[in-house]
């Protein structure tokens, strides 16, 4: 996973809450089997069928951060929906609330979910709104972020912030303690079921 | 003070606890399916690293698999594609798999109680947010990511805040004709899509207390509807009488029982949130708009948007009443479908058959309906077939099927095409979730039949002209 520290971009505004995943990515992108090249399924159906869409505005091409309203990420475990997010070019997205396993997914694969109040998710939809060029900085070390005027902190799991800034894979970190998951194993009880 | 079941369950499974990090949790049980599982494959393959307990990981083919000709090839080539990266990913790294046509095949949290692996105090994981069906056990079990399911392949742990515990505390008396899964729909109406964020919700009282194991695993299946991690209910002699004599039921029976009876939340325990809800007073339920949480009973109109004090609940209504194509006012039941959907990791286990079964004897389809009725599972077909279900359903109009996800979501071919309306079993009615344009209603299989027999939304009293 590569380092996060920090990330300056523009902003699109999605003004609409309660997007699941199934919206990020539809169903039908799923059935391949590669990591990347997910990005032609991102909101595949809204940028089909609305063309004032944020994503179909050309203003908003080069924007890499997405500030949605809540409960972003709703539904589906599918980490596809943090793939296409990250194919499409986006580094964060600013939410009030998340569903819990795509926050989960997204600190994990390296997208920056960042928690700020409805009121500030607002504030940032009107800066973009009326400067689509204008730029945010979001700064994983200081927890904070910056756009023209508006500062503000964001709190984020200290252990998700860590592994982002090292950019550590999950994997290698926790092989570190095999002797314990061996030790673990060697208590559990002998009548636990068995697949094979 | 005590600790409730969810905690009880954790605590047994931390492998490694430090300050200011996350829990190493050990897994149990972990179940696999073709769609979220290739990346982590190929992850391990890449790193070389090796699956660590294939013992413990179960996999099954239903996301893609066709519920016709289940003997032909897959036609969509990247269905097929990913079917068969499944098989040789299973064969590489030696893990049991369940494939399209084989008897104990099905929906990943269909056969995993089925062969009796789900076990009280488990933990159980799955790419698959619908694994909190697996709580009705008194498991911990909970969906993951694809960088996750990776991380179980590894290791067979995973790294865990815990999560906060919430009661839904259900009392009174289901009437008639009112079943699991309206229950379920009226929780997630009354504490929102975003309700359930960072809990584990445990059900209880006398109205769960007297479901069977498949109403209360319809019951903890939606809990990811309420935003939940997990959905639990302690374990009692109805699950141990569903477990005794499975395929993978203990040997050490006894030593198992007893274990298992000591899961129970502890009298002086406290749950960082409490939910009220009255069985007496509930009655059928169906979602109207294109999140879960947009629902209603059946006597119920269309609500105007207005209604909605929240200006993000009023913008995602008018939304979700211009996708439904629906105007505020109209009663529910004078929504007419064009399709009825049994079946899903929801319903689409033997009792929902027979539920919808009973409805449906000597009735017929509407004419302007096409009822599909998906097993669960190869083993609830073969159940279903045995009881006659199969001739009850074909003769009142009705597709029968094999199993699979089917229409839940729509990877295989069975979808809604654009402008389509269904009313479904399954947990869903996201825009798009059954095909692309179409528009979903949730019900129950009770719903479901009676629908399919009007033609437009209803329960099953309004048969009884």
């Amino acid at each position: 996973m590569e380092k996060f520290r920090s990330h300056t971009g523009r902003i699109a505004p999605l003004r609409r809450s309660n997007v699941d995943t199934d919206q990020i990515i539809p169903a039908v992108y799923l059935k391949r089997v590669a990591r990347t090249g997910f990005e032609d399924g991102l909101f595949a159906a809204w940028r089909a069928k609305e063309p004032d869409f944020v994503l179909n505005r050309p203003e908003y091409a080069a924007a890499s951060v997405l500030v949605a309203g809540s409960d972003f990420g709703t539904g589906s475990s599918r980490e596809h929906a943090v793939w296409a997010l990250l194919d499409y070019g986006f580094r964060v997205v600013i939410s009030s609330r998340y569903g819990d396993i795509f926050r989960g997914n997204s600190l994990k694969a390296g997208l920056l979910t960042v928690v700020l109040d409805q009121t500030t998710v607002e504030e940032l939809w009107r800066y973009a709104e009326s400067d689509p060029a204008a730029e945010i900085t979001v700064d994983l070390e200081a927890r904070t972020i910056r756009a023209g005027d508006l500062v503000t902190s964001f709190d984020i799991d200290d252990y998700a912030r860590w592994r982002l800034l090292q950019g550590l894979d999950d994997i290698s970190v926790t092989e570190q303690h095999t002797d314990d998951i061996a030790a673990f194993e060697a208590r559990r009880p002998e009548w636990m079921p068995v697949t094979s | 003070m005590g600790s409730t079941l969810a905690e009880k369950v954790w605590d047994a499974h931390v492998v490694l606890r430090r300050e200011n990090e996350p829990d190493l949790i050990y897994v149990d049980l972990h179940l696999v399916h073709e769609v979220t599982s290739p990346q982590a494959f190929e992850g391990l393959r890449l790193t070389g690293r090796t699956v660590r307990r294939p013992e413990l990981t179960i996999a099954t083919e239903d996301h893609n698999v066709p519920t016709e000709d289940i003997d032909l090839p897959i036609a969509d080539e990247v269905s097929r594609i990913q079917v068969e990266t499944l098989r040789r990913n299973c064969a590489e790294f030696g893990i049991r798999l369940y494939p399209m046509g084989d008897r104990d095949q099905g929906i990943v949290h269909v056969i995993g109680p089925q062969l009796g692996l789900t076990q009280p105090g488990m933990t159980v994981v799955c790419g698959d947010s619908h694994t909190s069906t697996h709580g009705a056990f008194g498991a911990l079990a909970f969906g993951i990511g694809t960088s996750e399911v990776e991380h179980v392949f590894a290791t067979q742990t995973l790294r865990l805040r815990p999560f906060k515990t919430m009661a839904v505390n259900v009392t009174g008396t289901l009437q008639p004709g009112v079943t699991a899964k309206d229950i379920i729909l009226a929780v997630i109406a009354q504490i929102g899509t975003g309700g359930g964020q960072g809990y584990v919700i445990e059900y209880r009282g006398p109205a769960i207390e007297v479901l069977s194991m498949e109403a209360r695993m319809t019951v903890c299946n939606m809990s990811i509807e309420a935003g939940a991690r997990a959905g639990v209910i302690g374990p009692d002699d109805t699950t141990f009488d569903f477990l005794a004599g499975r395929q993978h039921a203990p040997a050490d029976w006894e030593t198992a029982v007893q274990h298992w009876r000591t899961l129970r939340t502890d009298d002086d325990a406290v749950y960082d949130a409490e939910v009220h809800l009255d069985a007496d007073e509930l009655t059928p339920f169906v979602t109207w708009g294109t999140n879960p949480g947009q629902g209603s009973t059946l006597d119920g109109t269309v609500p105007e948007p207005e209604s909605f004090d929240d200006p993000g609940d009023r913008a995602s209504a008018e939304q979700a009443l211009a996708y439904m194509d629906l105007r505020a006012g109209t009663p529910l039941r004078e929504i007419a479908v064009d399709t009825v959907f049994l079946g899903s990791c929801t319903n689409g286990r033997i009792e929902d058959l027979r539920a919808a079964a009973a409805v449906l004897r000597g009735r017929h389809v509407d004419a302007n309906v096409r009822m599909l009725v998906v097993p669960g599972s190869m083993q609830v077909k073969e159940q279903a077939e045995a009881e006659g279900l199969d001739r009850v359903f074909v003769d009142a109009g009705a597709q029968w099927r094999s199993a699979g996800c089917s229409m839940c979501l729509g990877m295989n071919p069975d979808q809604l095409s654009v402008g389509e309306r269904s009313a479904s079993t399954s947990n869903r009615n996201f825009e798009g979730r059954q095909g692309k344009g179409g528009r979903t209603h949730l019900v129950s299989p009770l719903v479901a039949a009676a629908t399919a027999v009007r033609g437009t939304l209803s329960a099953p009293s309004d048969l009884e002209d």
